[in-house]
């Protein structure tokens, strides 16, 4: 018989508390290179942003310690410094803007605010949330409001266009993507859908070329999901969100049937959907032609590439080291802090900042499965795998649409990118899998 | 379902890897193509923030670049600009780079690969990357005289040193201001340009080395002379001189200028022939030596290949498989004969040189912003045209052609003068081209020039002797005392 034994178990808060010096290094030292490339390094200003970050970091290691103490100790210090270094860039791109452009913008000091937001959201998260568990109770309220957030950009009036994409709302001044809070509904919906239905979904059907295929009648939800993914494509002219939003769901999907069936059943209807659109609603057209023909000059001359093209000479100039922080022209590439931030980092970092900034997004998701393992109920297990997987489709989505991997899309680049509702979005993420991490290494650790 | 979330996050690292492929295939693989994308302003921009070397004449700066409070950073500057223009080139934002401007580009904005520890030492030092400033072989006050002596008659002048090589003059007429070009509003540019481009005249072809090639006219009886005396003919050599020539498999004949005759029985030495430039008499020869013969002795002065000097030179043509008539006016330098004015200049070189053709080159030394001297350009032998007795005789005749023949325009007193007229027609009822090509002194040459009067400057009834002799001369003169004086 088992016993289970009262064991002095390692939390991995220490290393987090080293991590975390890390990343305050990082954060503060990239602060600091912008600030003396644009010769305006005050010492005592720098002093505050560093105080500033390191009472954000400790505040939060310190609600870790007392109300999760046994949460991921990467997850924290890995975000911190992505967040660190997508401040630094947008400091700096307020600089080019004023510099080349005449522009006076403030992105920077918004952006410490949404940071400081989010953090806070994270924290409370993890503080109202004391059992992941209770969201599953929200299933359908969670569906229900997801699929309200994902629609109100259609709403007349409350709706905002920007740059092609209808997927802003418009409330008390302040332009907001719902996308990006509906994104997390959705992961709760289909991941108390999914665990209540695994079984029909994975068991029942027949069996063609030796792989399982759903039953017609058990493709209801799919084809649901399916449908909203299109509409979403065609009325919000996002293909970003829609990808987004049912590429989840298929990832989800797949994790709890484990049948690769649905997966191909899902793709295949995507990729219809997705060339009828193109065919049928120019604007989606146009972007596949952007994509493809992204230097052809007729194409470039129409405008349709030419952010995606001036991204790509951003990058190309920053070659293998970068040309330095404050030393290339970020500036250049329209939205260069927000959609193309990973292009305004291309070029200064080089592709071995890069390469570190994916490795970052890639330890995070990779905990995120992690965390997904562990916990042992299936609710867990699928919220940690969903919610790690949107962190992965949507950077692949947004760096992918960046470096031509495919179409351009309007998704943020979480952490990194400008913007208070991503910002918050993705911090509450943070939250959800820190809480959830908690409880799988706990269950870990008590089992001996 | 630990299974499938475990296949799922190795899914997630594949979609990375490719982010990863996509990041390299840009930032490396196809970085330099889109670097050198015309579209990528960022490559001008950079460009332009570098303090960019100047390009000097005579030890005194020409181009330069001036710090300006916008976002180029530096203001391209030309002092004599339109003397200059031809050998400098312009450097725009706009419309890009020409002549030294854009083939010695590397080192003027410091990205050669020559210029490597200087980078690494600006780099340690926290500095700017800094250009070299590129020396010209001109001289110039000989290129002020030779502008000068042209005037704003269409043509070119191309003054060579005949023992180095070096080019001493290279002057293009008309000609323009590359400032023009230089300056950061793009629409004055734009505007400049349009109007420059618009012009008949063409002020921004460079006719010394890459204009239309011209017609050599008499100037290509040198070559066939030079062929002649390697045949075994000597200056004074009996050839037939008729009054008309009869051209074979065709009811046309050949004539001299203004139909003279060049001897009163049909015959005279090859030192008279050239010395009167007798057109019967070249076109004879060159059918009794054989057009392979002539075509050999052109490709040994350098005809049919092009030159990086380091602006690009359009090669000089000869015709393809002539026959007998139309090697007779080939041999005196109509027919398909072209050749650049730096061409002809080139064998006036290669005579003065005893026959050794010399390399042309324009860029005299490389400098590093720390005044180091990275790169100096050493005479090199480019062809050996002919032998040294045929060079001396060759020069002898020359000389009689300055002194008592056609070239009477341009005898120097006290300097004995090498020189030879070419009156090349155009084919068109326009006039004649005006030529002369010399070099002085004949002894100890050091100068060769060719000048090349476009369509005789408008005028008629006149010859290369009574046109560029006189303008040759002048230059010659300036050669000479700047020689006298150790300057040039």
């Amino acid at each position: 018989m088992a016993t289970v034994a009262e064991l002095k178990v390692r939390t991995g808060r220490r290393a987090e508390l080293a991590l975390l010096a890390i990343a305050w290094g990082i954060t503060v030292l990239a602060r600091g290179l912008v600030d003396y490339h644009a010769a305006f390094l005050e010492l005592d200003e720098l002093g505050i942003y560093a105080a500033g970050a390191a009472v954000l970091m400790l505040g939060s290691h310190l609600v870790l310690r007392r109300f999760a103490p046994h949460a991921d100790p990467v997850l924290l210090p890995a975000v911190f410094a992505l967040n660190g270094i997508g401040l630094a860039m947008i400091h700096r791109i307020d600089f080019g803007y004023a510099q080349y452009r005449g522009r006076d913008t403030d992105f920077g000091t918004a952006q410490i605010g949404w940071t400081i937001a989010g953090v806070v959201a994270a924290m409370v998260v993890v503080l109202l949330i004391r059992d992941h568990r209770r969201l599953r109770r929200f299933t359908y309220t969670a569906g229900i409001a997801g699929l309200i957030l994902y629609l109100l950009p259609l709403v007349p009036g409350l709706g905002l266009e920007i740059n092609g994409a209808r997927i802003w709302i418009s409330l008390f001044g302040r332009s907001l993507q719902p996308g990006e809070v509906a994104k997390i509904a959705m992961v709760v919906f289909f991941a108390g859908f999914l665990v209540t239905n695994r079984d029909t979904l994975a068991l029942a059907g027949p069996k063609i070329l030796g792989l399982r295929f759903p039953r017609p009648r058990d493709m209801g939800p799919l084809l649901l999901v399916w449908a909203a993914a299109i509409l979403l494509m065609v009325y919000e002219r996002d293909l970003g969100a829609s990808l987004l939003f049912f590429g989840i769901f298929l990832g989800m999907l797949y994790v709890a049937t484990q049948r690769i069936s649905w997966v191909l059943t899902g793709l295949a209807l995507f990729a219809v959907g997705a060339v009828a659109a193109g065919t049928i609603f120019s604007h989606v057209g146009a972007r596949y032609n952007a994509w493809l023909n992204a230097l052809d000059a007729e194409v470039y001359a129409s405008g349709t590439s030419e952010q995606l093209v001036r991204g790509l000479f951003g990058m190309a100039s920053g070659g293998l080291f970068g040309t330095g922080l404050g030393e290339g022209r970020p500036d250049l590439v329209p939205y260069a802090e927000s959609d193309f931030i990973i292009a305004s980092l291309g070029e200064e970092l080089g592709l071995t900042g890069l390469m570190a900034i994916l490795a970052l997004y890639l330890i995070i998701v990779q905990r995120a499965f992690r965390s997904s393992i562990g916990v042992r109920d299936g609710f867990g297990k699928l919220m940690a795998a969903g919610l790690g997987f949107s962190i992965a489709l949507q950077v692949f989505i947004v760096v992918g649409g960046v470096t031509r991997v495919i179409p351009l899309t309007g998704l943020t680049t979480p952490w990194l990118a400008y913007g208070g509702s991503s910002m918050i979005a993705n911090w509450i993420i943070v939250g959800l899998l820190l809480r959830i991490s908690d409880q799988a290494r706990r269950s870990a650790q008590e089992v001996t | 379902m630990n299974e499938p979330a475990r296949r799922l996050s190795v899914i997630v690292l594949l979609l990375f890897l490719a982010l990863m492929a996509a990041a390299s295939w840009i930032q490396v693989v196809d970085a330099n193509s889109l670097n050198q994308d015309p579209r990528n302003v960022r490559t001008i921009y950079r460009e332009f923030g570098n303090f960019r070397g100047p390009i000097v004449v005579d030890g005194r700066s020409v181009v330069w670049s001036d710090p300006v409070d916008d976002p180029f950073n530096y203001q391209r500057t030309y002092e004599d600009g339109p003397l200059y223009a031809a050998v400098t080139g312009f450097y725009s934002v706009v419309y890009g780079r020409s002549g030294l401007e854009r083939t010695e580009n590397e080192l003027l904005n410091g990205s050669a690969d020559s210029l490597f520890w200087t980078r690494l030492g600006n780099l340690f030092a926290g500095e700017q990357q800094q250009g070299a400033s590129v020396e010209t072989t001109l001289s110039g006050s000989l290129q002020q005289v030779a502008a000068d002596a042209l005037g704003d008659r269409a043509g070119a002048v191309v003054a060579l040193d005949p023992s180095t090589g070096a080019v001493l003059a290279m002057v293009t007429s008309p000609t323009y201001d590359p400032a023009l070009l230089a300056g950061h509003s793009t629409s004055v540019v734009n505007e400049n340009y349009a109007s420059l481009i618009s012009r008949d005249d063409g002020p921004m072809v460079n006719r010394a080395i890459a204009g239309d090639t011209y017609p050599p006219g008499s100037t290509f009886k040198l070559v066939v002379a030079a062929a002649a005396l390697e045949s075994g003919y000597s200056p004074d050599t009996q050839v037939y001189a008729p009054q008309e020539l009869e051209l074979p498999g065709s009811s046309a004949t050949l004539g001299n200028y203004g139909g003279v005759e060049c001897s009163s029985d049909d015959h005279m030495t090859l030192e008279d022939a050239l010395r009167v430039s007798c057109n019967t008499a070249f076109g004879d020869l060159g059918m009794s030596l054989g057009w392979g013969v002539v075509e050999r002795k052109a490709q040994d002065f350098g005809w049919g290949e092009s030159l990086e000097i380091p602006l690009p030179v359009t090669a000089s043509r000869l015709p393809v498989a002539p026959d007998d008539a139309q090697t007779a006016m080939s041999s005196i330098g109509q027919f398909d004969v072209r050749a650049t004015p730096l061409q002809m200049a080139m064998v006036a070189s290669a005579i003065a040189n005893d026959g050794t053709l010399m390399r042309p080159y324009l860029v005299e030394s490389v400098r590093a912003p720390d005044l180091q001297i990275i790169d100096t350009t050493l005479p090199e032998v480019y062809r050996e045209s002919m032998q040294a007795a045929d060079a001396a005789d060759l020069t002898d005749m020359m000389v009689t052609t300055v002194d008592s023949g056609s070239g009477r325009g341009a005898p120097i007193s006290g300097v004995e003068v090498a020189g030879k007229t070419g009156t090349a027609e155009t084919g068109t009822n326009s006039p004649p081209h005006a030529w002369f090509v010399s070099f002085a002194p004949a002894d100890d040459p050091v100068i060769a020039l060719a000048v090349i009067v476009e369509e005789s400057g408008g005028q008629t009834g006149t010859t290369g002797g009574a046109l560029a002799a006189p303008i040759a001369k002048t230059i010659m003169q300036e050669a000479l005392r700047l020689d006298r004086e150790g300057e040039l």
